[in-house]
């Protein structure tokens, strides 16, 4: 039985570090290597796997992600394979694997059958960047009655009224964005991100993940500095897009996660 | 049955704002502009001021008497948003929504498009109003739609060939809903149809529903009598519900909406979501969608690239299952039937898209008989589509 994501934070906590969260979508470039490269993900030191599932209309992705995900459905991958694939990363014990996925799957997979099939393949929650807590009615039963943690999304726009609401519907950890915009590496993460990890702190006591635009081991170190979290998926991504074949690229995927366990340890 | 909430922004269980956190507070804000508004008097004037003046508002309703020969012996008439100035019904939420964007002190508006009708009425506006506009339209629509590319540059617009996913209309909507998260402090998204995320659907809605009020006064006036069905095509919606509005609450009235058929439903290249589609979310609302059994979209098809849309506006999927509205498809080649004999009948050559509720007119003008009056929306000119037209009867294009 895999840790829930929140014993993954409560243990980075009591070492006095950041939990490293990395991010691939299932089924690039191909379903076996994709298990492939999210077990190099777990081996270079990821503690927290973000597996996503491809979707058609990613209106929150920049170019990396979605060349990734238009490889992944053009050689037809399916929300049956993604849980295949949560179901074969094989995390250590003190490793975990959530979901990244749009809403529109979830609901047309069934929303209980998906918190179940999720659960019986061993993973160990849900992050859905495009549903808001007023529309999860039925997701937050179906969540709760199996036993799935649930992550909803704050931004630096968010009010504090909604701040509230959506951490209070978070179980698990609180998914902060550090900028307004898609994903995509960027040299520089917002000062936004700490303002905004602030707000949350004075509203919730629940572990704050701060992702969108992480791309260095410094970048990682800063964030570390205020969150609980890094979330990391688009340099990850980037990766594998310019590796020459697929040892390379779960080499460099391996490489890359150690040098960002490092950053989350550093705390600079 | 659940009442229409619009306070939520619901019809029914469609509707609502699935979009990321980040886009919210832009909603709440555009909400409130849009509320303000509508109980703002000098909003009110300033809007019907332009819809006179600029628009050439009303626009006439037309007894079409060597058309209607075709449709059964009905009364057909024509509401014809095809003389506004920019040359459909798409001019008269981009106005209202211009208007609201300078008064939420913002000075850029995006837009998507897929024929380019959106496209050109925004890049219109924002040259009449002195606002920045970059128009989203996939790579293959810049290809089909050559002509309203140099339109929307003419007028200043900055026109991005979308290049993702099937470079369509879809993929359109999707790059320009990325601009909006990013540059979401000083842009508005001027979306062009019926769909979207809560408020878009009623703001949409209530800025087309000149229409309907217009046609209810008109036909009242002609005809001393509400007509027995008003008729219109239906892609995102937008001129549909423009249109229907006007006549809901009369329950004697039918409301027909004509999605595109394409090649035929039974081919799966078509674009008739209540024919094939089931309820899911598409751009940030429940709504029947296009979708496969994993719930990733599917590509639509239809000869007019404005009905050519897996998705459709979430009133409309509320009307659908109510049984208040009933939506038929339309075949390409039925659709072009009628675009001819609209041209040599009346001497008005139609958009393609309209040509779809024009097919629709004569198959219900059979049904109901010859005392019927039926009153459709004759939404757009088709010049823009005389090419694709020339292309369909064999025409000699000069290519």
């Amino acid at each position: 039985m895999n840790p829930c994501t929140s014993t993954v934070f409560a243990r980075a906590r009591d070492e006095g570090r950041a939990v490293l969260i990395g991010y691939l979508p299932a089924g690039f470039p191909t379903i076996d290597h994709s298990i492939e490269l999210i077990r190099s993900m777990l081996e270079g030191g990821v503690d927290l796997v973000e597996v996503g599932l491809p979707y058609s209309d990613p209106l929150m992705d920049g170019p990396a992600i979605q060349q990734a995900v238009e490889t992944a459905l053009a050689a037809g991958v399916t929300t049956s394979d993604v849980l295949r694939v949560v179901h074969e990363a094989e995390p250590s014990e003190s490793q975990a694997v959530v979901v990244m996925s749009y809403w529109n799957p979830i609901e047309r997979y069934g929303q209980r059958r998906f918190a179940e099939d999720l659960r019986t393949a061993g993973g160990s929650g849900v992050i859905t960047p495009d549903l808001i807590p007023e529309e999860a009615t039925d997701w937050i039963d179906a969540t709760n009655a199996v036993g799935v943690d649930r992550t909803f999304l704050v931004a630096p726009s968010s009010t504090d009224a909604r701040i509230d609401r959506v951490t209070r519907a978070c179980t698990g950890f609180i998914y902060a964005a550090s900028t307004m915009g898609v994903t995509g590496a960027r040299t520089q993460v917002s000062s936004a991100a700490p303002v905004l990890v602030e707000r949350v702190r004075a509203l919730s006591d629940a572990p704050i993940g701060v992702g969108l635009g992480v791309s260095s081991a410094q970048q990682a170190a800063d964030i570390a500095r205020y969150a609980d979290g890094v979330i990391v998926g688009s340099a990850f991504v980037r990766r594998i897009l310019d590796a020459p074949n697929v040892d390379a690229a779960k080499e460099s995927v391996r490489e890359f996660a150690a040098e960002l366990a490092v950053g989350v340890r550093t705390r600079a | 049955m659940t009442a229409i909430e619009e306070s939520t922004g619901h019809f029914g269980p469609y509707g609502g704002r699935f979009v990321p956190e980040a886009l919210m507070a832009a909603l709440d804000e555009l909400e409130a502009a849009f509320d303000a508004a509508l109980t703002d008097p000098l909003f009110a004037r300033e809007l019907a001021e332009l819809e006179r003046d600029y628009t050439g508002r009303p626009s006439p309703l037309t007894r079409a008497r060597r058309f209607e020969e075709h449709c059964g012996g009905a009364r057909v008439y024509l509401k014809r948003e095809d003389l506004n100035h920019t040359g459909s019904h798409k001019i008269n939420n981009v106005l209202g929504q211009a208007l609201l964007t300078k008064r939420m002190g913002k000075s850029r508006i995006i837009a998507e498009t897929g024929a380019g009708q959106h496209g050109v009425a925004s890049a219109t506006a924002a040259a009449l109003m002195g606002l920045e506009c970059v128009v989203y339209m996939g790579l293959e629509d810049t290809r089909r739609q050559a002509l309203n590319v140099a339109r929307m540059e003419l007028l200043g617009a900055t026109v991005v060939p979308v290049e993702s996913g099937s470079q369509t209309l879809k993929d359109a909507i999707n790059e320009a809903m990325r601009d909006w998260v990013t540059n979401v402090d000083h842009t508005h998204y001027l979306l062009g149809t019926v769909t979207g995320p809560s408020p878009f659907p009623r703001m949409v809605r209530h800025f087309h529903s000149v229409i309907g009020t217009e046609s209810r006064a008109q036909i009242l006036q002609v005809e001393g009598r509400l007509p027995d069905a008003v008729v219109a095509c239906v892609g995102g919606g937008s001129n549909a519900m423009g249109l229907f509005s006007g006549f809901i609450d009369d329950p004697q009235v039918a409301l027909m909406g004509y999605e595109a058929g394409g090649e035929g439903v039974e081919t799966g290249r078509h674009a008739a979501r209540f024919a094939m589609g089931v309820p899911g979310v598409l751009h940030g609302a429940r709504t029947y969608v296009m979708q496969d059994e994993w719930g990733q979209t599917v590509p639509s098809h239809s000869i007019s690239a404005g009905l050519d849309y897996p998705g459709v506006g979430p009133e409309h999927a509320w009307l659908h299952d109510t049984g208040r509205a009933v939506y038929e498809p339309v075949t390409d080649a039925q659709a072009m039937e009628a675009f001819a004999l609209m041209s040599r009948t009346e001497g008005i050559i139609p958009a393609i898209e309209t040509a779809h509720a024009l097919a629709g007119t004569m198959r219900l003008g059979s049904e109901l008989g010859p005392d019927a009056v039926i009153v459709v929306n004759l939404s757009g000119r088709g010049d823009k589509d005389v090419v694709t037209a020339a292309r369909w009867f064999g025409m000699d294009t000069g290519e």
